[in-house]
C-alpha cells in the first residue's frame, strides 16, 4: 500500500463514554475522517448508542438518529428516501451497527435494505458478542470463546457466521471488511463506499473490545492487527457480489491471537488446532473466489 | 367529486390528496388495497412520493420513522399481526414526536388464523402514544385521514386512522373526493418542526437517564391532552373547506335517553338503525358513537352518559381478564362524576361474527331488564354447547 495521508478533521469529540481501550471508538473516528461531515449516522442499540452520550451531549459533530435494536437498516432506508424526496442527494447515511445488531436481531432489516439496493452505507463495527448488555454471544462470537451465555465448559462450538458471504449472495453493491489496525486500509474503502453512490455498501469492521474479551486495553490494536495476521479476519472487498480483491496475506498461526485473550484461555492445544483447521478452510474458500 | 368507492381506497384518495413523500408498507389482508393503490399512483405519478416495500412490519414502521425523522410527510398502513409487530416501534414514533400517520385495518388476531373484524388489535396498542381515530363510513374513513395528517403535524404525534375489516375496507360506497385545491386549501405544505440535519448536528433519541426521561414522557402526555382540542379546530378548518364534520365522539338521541348504546366503528350503523326503531316503539333509548379513543374524550363522555340511568357498552374485543376495552374507558371516565349511570359490557363481533340489528336489540333488552350490570362482560351471541 502507498503512503497515505490519514485526513486531519476529526468529527468525534474528545469525549465518550466507551472503555479504555474500545475498538469501536477508533473505528467510528476514522470512518468519519473518511466521510466528513455531510454524514447522518442512524445507530440501533449498542455500545456506541451509549457511548454517542446521554441527553443532551453528544460524542461526534454528525447528526446521529437513534432506533431500534432491529431496524437500523431499515430506519436508514426512511431517512435516505426523506432526503432524496427533499432533493438533498448528497448527504450520506450510514447506518453504524454492532455485530448483534447486524448478524442476528437487524439481519431481516439489513438483508431486505440490500436486496431493495438502498443507497446507503450499513458499517457494522464487529466485536464479537453482546457486549452493551455485558458480553453475551452473538452469532458473530467465534468458535472456542466463552461468553456469558456460553460459559464454562460450554464456550462457543459453532463458527461464526459470515455475513459479508451472505451480503454477496445479495449481489450488494459493495461489501468490504477492515480493521481498526489498518486505519489507512479502513480509510480508503469508507471512502470508496462513499463514492459508490447509489447502492448499498456494507463494511464490516473488526472492533476489539479490551472488556468483552479479557486482555489489557492497550492490546487491543495488536490484537486486531493479529486477527487480520493469522487470516482469522481477512481484508478484503467485494463488488457486486462476485469481483472479489484481498488486500493482505497474513503469515502468523491463529494460537499467537487466541493465546493473548482471557476468553479464549480455557482451549486446549487441540482445541486451538481445530479452530486453525477452521481458518484455513475458510482462507481457501475465500482465495478461491480471487 | 363524488366517486363510488371501497373504504381501502377513500383511505388511498386521502393519502394522494395529502401529497405523502414517503410510504413503507407491508401487505397484509385486509389492507392490502390501500398500498396498492397507493404504489399505483406512485408509479404511474399521480402521487410524488417513494414507496418502501420493506420485508417486514417492523421495518415499515421503523422507515417510517427514519423518514418522518429526515422531514417528510411520511404514511404507512397495516392490520392485526402486522401492528402487532410494529409495537416496539409504536412507542418509538410517538416518543419521538413524530407526525406518521397509519390507517389500521381492525383485524382479528391469531390463532386461528382469521382476517375477519375485531378491534383487539388497535385497542392493544392503546398505549403506545398515538392518536386513535375509529371510523364509521367511507366518508369518514377520507376525511380522517386527510385530517389525520393536520392534527398530527399540530401536535407532533403520531396518529391512527382506524377503519373495520371488510366491513369497510372492501365496502364500496359513494364517497365524496375533495378536489386537489380545497385539500391543499385544508391541508398546508409540512414544515416539520425538528429534523435531522448535517447543518445541526443533534443526538436523537439518545441515552436520556432517570434525569430527564420522565420530562420527555410528560411532554408526550401533554400532548396527547392538547389533541383532543386540536382535533376541534383540525375539524373547524376542515369544516370550513368542505362543509363536513364528526366530533371526538356523537350524541345521538342521548338528552332525554334512559339507556344509551355506546359503539365504535360501523357497529355504529347497525346501532343508529336500532335506537331509531326503538324510539318509534317509545323505548327512551340513545346512542354514543366513541370516534376518538385516544386521547380518550373522558370529560366530555361523561357529560353526555351522565344523564343516562345506564350505558350499554358494545366492545368488538377483548382484553382477557377484564373484558370489553370500551366499557373499561367508559367506567374510567364516569367514575369520579356525580352521577354514575349503571355500565354494561357486552361483547359481541369478534372475529368478523356479524353485529346484527337483532344483536343490538339484544344487548338493549338485556340491559333493560337487568337491574344491575354483571360483573363480568357478558358475551353476546355464543353458540351453545362451545
Ligand atoms: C429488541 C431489543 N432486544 C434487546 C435489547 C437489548 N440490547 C441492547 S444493546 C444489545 C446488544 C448489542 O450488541 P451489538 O449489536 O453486538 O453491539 P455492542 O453492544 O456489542 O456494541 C442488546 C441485546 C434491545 N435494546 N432491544
Ligand atoms: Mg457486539
Amino acid at each position: 500500500m502507498k503512503p497515505f495521508d490519514i485526513p486531519q478533521n476529526d468529527y468525534m469529540y474528545s469525549g465518550h463514554v466507551g472503555c479504555p481501550g474500545c475498538g469501536a471508538a477508533i473505528a467510528m473516528k476514522f470512518a468519519l475522517k473518511a466521510l466528513g461531515e455531510k454524514t447522518i449516522i442512524v445507530m440501533p442499540a449498542c455500545c456506541w448508542g451509549v457511548m454517542s452520550g446521554s441527553h443532551p451531549q453528544t460524542a461526534l459533530k454528525v447528526p446521529i438518529l437513534h432506533t431500534a435494536f432491529a431496524s437500523g437498516a431499515a430506519a436508514a432506508s426512511g431517512l435516505r428516501a426523506a432526503l432524496d424526496m427533499r432533493g438533498d442527494t448528497e448527504t450520506t447515511v450510514m447506518t453504524w451497527a454492532g455485530d448483534g445488531g447486524t448478524f442476528d436481531i437487524g439481519f431481516q432489516a439489513l438483508s431486505g435494505a440490500v436486496e431493495r439496493n438502498e443507497d446507503f452505507i450499513y458499517a457494522c463495527y464487529d466485536n464479537e458478542a453482546y457486549m452493551n448488555t455485558g458480553v453475551q454471544r452473538s452469532s458473530a462470537t467465534p468458535a472456542g470463546a466463552r461468553t456469558t451465555t456460553t460459559p464454562g465448559k460450554d464456550w462457543k462450538r459453532t463458527r461464526k457466521k459470515n455475513i459479508v458471504e451472505a451480503l454477496a449472495a445479495h449481489r450488494i453493491t459493495y461489501a468490504a471488511t477492515a480493521s481498526i489496525a489498518f486505519p489507512e486500509d479502513m480509510i480508503l474503502k469508507f471512502k470508496k463506499a462513499k463514492s459508490l453512490k447509489g447502492g448499498s455498501r456494507f463494511i464490516h469492521i473488526f472492533a476489539s473490545c479490551p472488556t468483552g474479551w479479557r486482555m489489557p486495553s492497550e492490546m487491543s490494536v495488536k490484537i486486531a492487527r493479529l486477527a487480520v495476521r493469522t487470516n482469522l479476519f481477512p481484508l478484503y472487498e467485494v463488488e457486486e457480489g462476485v469481483r472479489y480483491t484481498l488486500n493482505y496475506t497474513g503469515d502468523r498461526p491463529v494460537k499467537d491471537y487466541l493465546k493473548l485473550q482471557g476468553r479464549f484461555a480455557h482451549l486446549t492445544d487441540q482445541d486451538m488446532d481445530a479452530i486453525q483447521k477452521m481458518v484455513d478452510e475458510d482462507w481457501k474458500q475465500l482465495q478461491k473466489k480471487i | 367529486m363524488k366517486k363510488v368507492l371501497e373504504g381501502s381506497h377513500a383511505v388511498s384518495e386521502a393519502v394522494k390528496l395529502a401529497r405523502v413523500r414517503v410510504v413503507s408498507a407491508y401487505p397484509i389482508t385486509p389492507q392490502t388495497h390501500i398500498v396498492e393503490a397507493i404504489s399505483e399512483a406512485c408509479a404511474e405519478g399521480s402521487l410524488d412520493a417513494r414507496f418502501i416495500c420493506v420485508e417486514s412490519e417492523h421495518s415499515a414502521m421503523a422507515a417510517a420513522i427514519g423518514a418522518s425523522s429526515g422531514g417528510v410527510r411520511t404514511f404507512t398502513a397495516t392490520s392485526s399481526q402486522g401492528l402487532a409487530y410494529m409495537h416496539e416501534l409504536l412507542h418509538w414514533a410517538s416518543g419521538a414526536r413524530l407526525p406518521i400517520v397509519m390507517a389500521e385495518v381492525n383485524r382479528a388476531l391469531a390463532p386461528g388464523w382469521n382476517i375477519w373484524m375485531d378491534q383487539t388489535d388497535s385497542l392493544a396498542q392503546r398505549d403506545t402514544g398515538w392518536i386513535q381515530l375509529y371510523c364509521e363510513d367511507g366518508q369518514e374513513v377520507l376525511d380522517t385521514t386527510l385530517m389525520a395528517f393536520r392534527l398530527a403535524e399540530e401536535v407532533n404525534l403520531p396518529v391512527m386512522v382506524v377503519l373495520d375489516a371488510f366491513f369497510l375496507s372492501h365496502t364500496w360506497e359513494p364517497v365524496d373526493v375533495p378536489d386537489r385545491e380545497s385539500a391543499d386549501r385544508f391541508l398546508p405544505a409540512f414544515f416539520p418542526r425538528v429534523v435531522v440535519d448535517t447543518a445541526n448536528p443533534c443526538n436523537m433519541g439518545q441515552m436520556s437517564p432517570p434525569g430527564v426521561y420522565m420530562e420527555m414522557r410528560h411532554s408526550v402526555q401533554m400532548a396527547m391532552q392538547m389533541a383532543g382540542e386540536c382535533l376541534n379546530e383540525t375539524e373547524d378548518a376542515f369544516y370550513r373547506v368542505f362543509n363536513r364534520k364528526y366530533g371526538r365522539i356523537e350524541q345521538h338521541l342521548c338528552e332525554d335517553a334512559e339507556i344509551v348504546l355506546v359503539a365504535a366503528g360501523t357497529a355504529v350503523g347497525v346501532c343508529r338503525e336500532v335506537v331509531s326503531g326503538l324510539r318509534e316503539e317509545g323505548e327512551k333509548v340513545g346512542l354514543l358513537k366513541i370516534r376518538l379513543f385516544r386521547p380518550f374524550p373522558s370529560k366530555i363522555v361523561s357529560e353526555v352518559l351522565k344523564r343516562a340511568r345506564k350505558v350499554a357498552v358494545i366492545d368488538r374485543n377483548c382484553s382477557f381478564g377484564v373484558g370489553g376495552i370500551f366499557a373499561q374507558e367508559i367506567k374510567a371516565a364516569l367514575f369520579n362524576s356525580d352521577h354514575r349511570p349503571g355500565v354494561y359490557s357486552y361483547i359481541a363481533g369478534l372475529g368478523g361474527r356479524d353485529i346484527t340489528p337483532d344483536t343490538v336489540r339484544e344487548i338493549y333488552r338485556i340491559t333493560r331488564n337487568t337491574e344491575k350490570p354483571e360483573p363480568e362482560s357478558v358475551w353476546i351471541g355464543l353458540r351453545p354447547d362451545e
